[in-house]
């Protein structure tokens, strides 16, 4: 986009330019005249004025609930707006198994373990099991993934010897305990078993995952994604169908 | 009683028949094995508290050494009590204790040895037994002078990681109309193969199940529910790799409901089969004399299959935990089974779907207090369609009578709630008490209307199902994925080693004491 001043919008009510909001918010205040009088002042200050407390309720006696319409002075610059752009997109659990149905036309073979001496299977689980993590279902939710989770305290040699068992298109990790950098050195030795594994051959992509992970530590740990904390499940599903489809060599293995 | 649906009673009866058949394989097999987490039970009712260095329970440590001497086929009671009667410088906790450093010999105690050890372990697991009995006479004392509350009683969530924190949550929203406050547990709990020590102030998502912090939140209700003259119920999840065990902990601790589902953690946790039918065996025993009514978890299965095509399994699920809970020991009363409203509000007639699947299943388990869940999975973002939906939500309830109803927040799955998304869920479900509560007696359905034909559906398919899974075995049909429409097979998943048979000369004064008082 150019630099020159965009278009400018501001929020709509009723009427173009109206500028109308609504907001609801508490205070940790018993309700009275002073407790109306605050809000109006937080209103102001958030930029919403004339502002209009049309509901205040107490909720027991120090907290009350307030529901305030009012006009805000702020523009938007629609020039001036950044939007962060993911490299793949977000797909939904459908999204995934028809991607993979109708583009790769088998199932995607996924094996998960938390590696090393870890014994935390909170991630590996949170992203693996049904029951998921953040109001997302997990992996072995999705039809067209087949999900094959070894728990914890997988060695680097299992966890291969099993990935070649069941032709993995991706291998995830785990790890939480991060004493000494342990969370790297399993890493390492997952990528090295692997390399010595498949040598020449294409390998399944290596996902690894743990709150301490640095997400931009992929090149240096020498796998093909990392994720940080707080990452869902579909997030994982999402990435996997984009680097599966995307790279021709591993659509037809 | 004659019902709305006018379901033909020799339907409900097959159904019933079919499950109780379905269930008696997987009866007899909880019957002639015990699992690590049994056996640390007994040790637990026995008194036996606290954990090392590594925050690992001495319970833990102390089967574990008796399992890698002499093996669990006899139980742990027997090695432990003999043992104890060969040290009489040592307490049972010393014992323990000793025994996690390798300092103790356990044998397998014969003749004049087994008998006396089994009078000394009976003596000091009774001591624990008593105290559940003290603690059921304690809560109907309080019920009695206290009033328990009209149902459906009204069920809220806290949640922070913090027991210290959840304290006031806890006693705010007692103070705002909940007379259940449910205690969620931090995620991946369920997997851990021991129960953590003390109060706790970290936890993901939810806030560990410890026998201190059922303490501390029990007193707290206590106190508010003295303030505001009505019994507060406390809740917490026997579920996972410790479920005995954690049922144990209910029970000394006052406790009052506990999620407990018989096939939850097969499905949705990927614990092995037979540990969790084996261990729900126990906590249900452990339950019912405690008088603790528990909750199951159909729910979930309609979060993950679609809760119009999957309506059967869920009634399915209701009728195999009803007969599971049933052969345990519990009484009709204490089976909160449990259900959800959460057909996609796009279709048509969902919500005339939604009441045929309560009242069908209200009518199926009349002695029940049923437990019904709010929609979570058709819940947008949209908060105010989504107070919307609560509130149609709440309507069922009333409608249909269940006896337990979960408030819906507007704010499902964006965030924890604030205290204004509780506060105007209460709000909700207050102003539909008020408008719609004796609907319940006026209400009645059209004699060939879609709810009764739905119903009737639900119940033909219901029977098929289980005459499936008596055909096939109920283990191969969770195998197969009937369930949660997930596969898991019978020697899959976790805690399969700690699962032992039965050998010759198994006992267990935990189980012995729990039978006999049926």
């Amino acid at each position: 986009m150019t630099s020159g001043p965009g278009p400018v919008v501001r929020p709509y009510g009723d009427t173009t330019g109206d500028g109308m909001v609504q907001v609801s918010f508490t205070l940790p205040i018993p309700n009275d005249a002073r407790a109306e009088g605050a809000a109006v002042q937080l209103a102001a200050k958030m930029g919403l004025f004339p502002a209009m407390v049309v509901h205040a309720k107490a909720m027991g006696p120090s907290f009350t609930f307030f529901v305030v319409y009012g006009r805000v002075s702020h523009l938007v610059d629609l020039s001036q707006v950044e939007v962060v752009e993911r490299e793949y997109p977000l797909l939904t659990a459908k999204e995934v198994n028809l991607a993979i149905r109708t583009r790769l036309r088998r199932k995607v073979v996924v094996v998960g373990a938390t590696i090393g001496t870890d014994a935390h299977t909170v991630g590996l689980d949170a992203i693996l099991n049904v029951k998921g993590f953040a109001g997302e279902k997990g992996l072995e939710y999705y039809r067209e993934l087949r999900v094959v989770n070894m728990g914890a305290q997988v060695t680097a040699a299992e966890l291969v010897a099993r990935a070649q068992r069941e032709k993995a298109d991706a291998v995830l990790t785990s790890q939480v305990v991060t004493q000494r950098d342990a969370h790297i050195h399993h890493t390492e030795e997952v990528v090295a078993a692997l390399g010595v594994a498949y040598g020449a051959r294409y390998r399944p992509l290596v996902v690894v995952g743990g709150p301490r992970f640095d997400p931009a530590s992929r090149e240096q740990l020498g796998v093909d994604r990392v994720f940080g904390k707080g990452t869902t499940p579909s997030e994982v599903a999402s990435y996997l169908v984009h680097a599966l489809l995307t790279d021709d060599r591993r659509r037809s293995a | 009683m004659t019902g709305k649906l006018r379901l033909d009673p020799a339907v409900v009866r097959r159904a019933r028949t079919l499950a109780t058949r379905a269930a008696a394989p997987v009866e007899e097999m909880a019957r002639t094995h015990t699992t690590v987490s049994v056996e640390r039970a007994v040790l637990r009712l026995a008194g036996v508290t606290g954990a090392d260095a590594e925050q690992i329970p001495w319970v833990n440590r102390c089967v574990d050494a008796v399992r890698d001497q002499v093996g669990l086929g006899q139980g742990v009671a027997l090695p432990v009590w003999d043992a104890l009667a060969r040290h009489r410088e040592l307490d049972l906790s010393t014992l323990a204790q000793k025994a996690a450093a390798n300092g103790i010999a356990f044998r397998r105690p014969d003749g004049r040895d087994r008998t006396r050890a089994e009078a000394a372990a009976r003596k000091a697991v009774g001591a624990g037994v008593r105290r559940i009995d003290r603690n059921r006479a304690e809560r109907d004392r309080r019920l009695k002078r206290l009033g328990d509350p009209p149902r459906p009683w009204i069920y809220l969530i806290v949640a922070t990681g913090n027991i210290f924190e959840d304290i006031p949550q806890a006693q705010a929203a007692a103070r705002a109309g909940a007379d259940i406050v449910a205690v969620i547990r931090s995620t991946g709990q369920s997997l851990l193969d021991y129960v953590p020590e003390g109060a706790t102030t970290e936890g993901y998502a939810g806030t560990y199940a410890t026998q201190e912090n059922f303490r501390l939140m029990r007193a707290a209700l206590d106190d508010v529910g003295q303030e505001l003259g009505r019994y507060i119920r406390l809740t917490n999840y026997a579920s996972g790799l410790c479920m005995p065990e954690i049922a144990t902990l209910a029970g000394l601790e006052r406790l009052d409901m506990m999620l407990n589902d018989c096939m939850y953690g097969i499905i949705f946790r990927d614990i092995n089969p037979q540990r969790t039918f084996i261990d729900q065996r126990f906590s249900r025993q452990v339950h019912a004399r405690a008088g603790i009514v528990i909750n199951t978890g159909e729910d979930n299965y309609l979060t993950t299959a679609d809760a119009v095509d999957a309506a059967h399994t869920v009634v399915v699920s209701q009728l195999l935990n009803e007969r599971f809970g049933l052969e345990a020991g519990l009484e009709p009363w204490q089976l909160g089974l449990g259900h959800a409203f959460e057909i996609n509000p796009s279709i048509p007639d969902s919500f005339s779907l939604e009441l045929a699947h309560a009242q069908l299943v209200r009518e199926l388990f009349p002695d029940a207090p049923l437990k019904y869940m709010p929609p979570t999975k058709h819940m947008t973002g949209n908060v105010f369609a989504g107070y919307l939906l609560d509130a149609l939500f709440n309507l069922v309830g009333y409608m249909t009578g269940q006896g337990i109803i979960l408030i819906g927040m507007m704010t499902e799955g964006i965030h924890t709630p604030f205290l204004s998304d509780r506060d105007l869920a209460l709000e909700n479900i207050g102003y539909i008490r008020n408008a719609a509560g004796s609907l319940g007696t006026d209400w009645h359905p059209a004699k060939d209307g879609l709810v009764v034909r739905r119903a009737h559906q639900v119940l033909a398919e219901s029977v098929e199902l289980l005459e499936r899974i008596c055909d096939e075995t109920l283990l191969t049909s969770i195998a197969r994925g009937t369930f949660g429409i997930t596969k898991r097979p019978a020697d899959g998943g976790k805690g399969l080693d700690g699962v032992v048979r039965h050998e010759d000369g198994y006992w267990n004064p935990a189980t012995e004491l729990l039978e006999a008082g049926r």
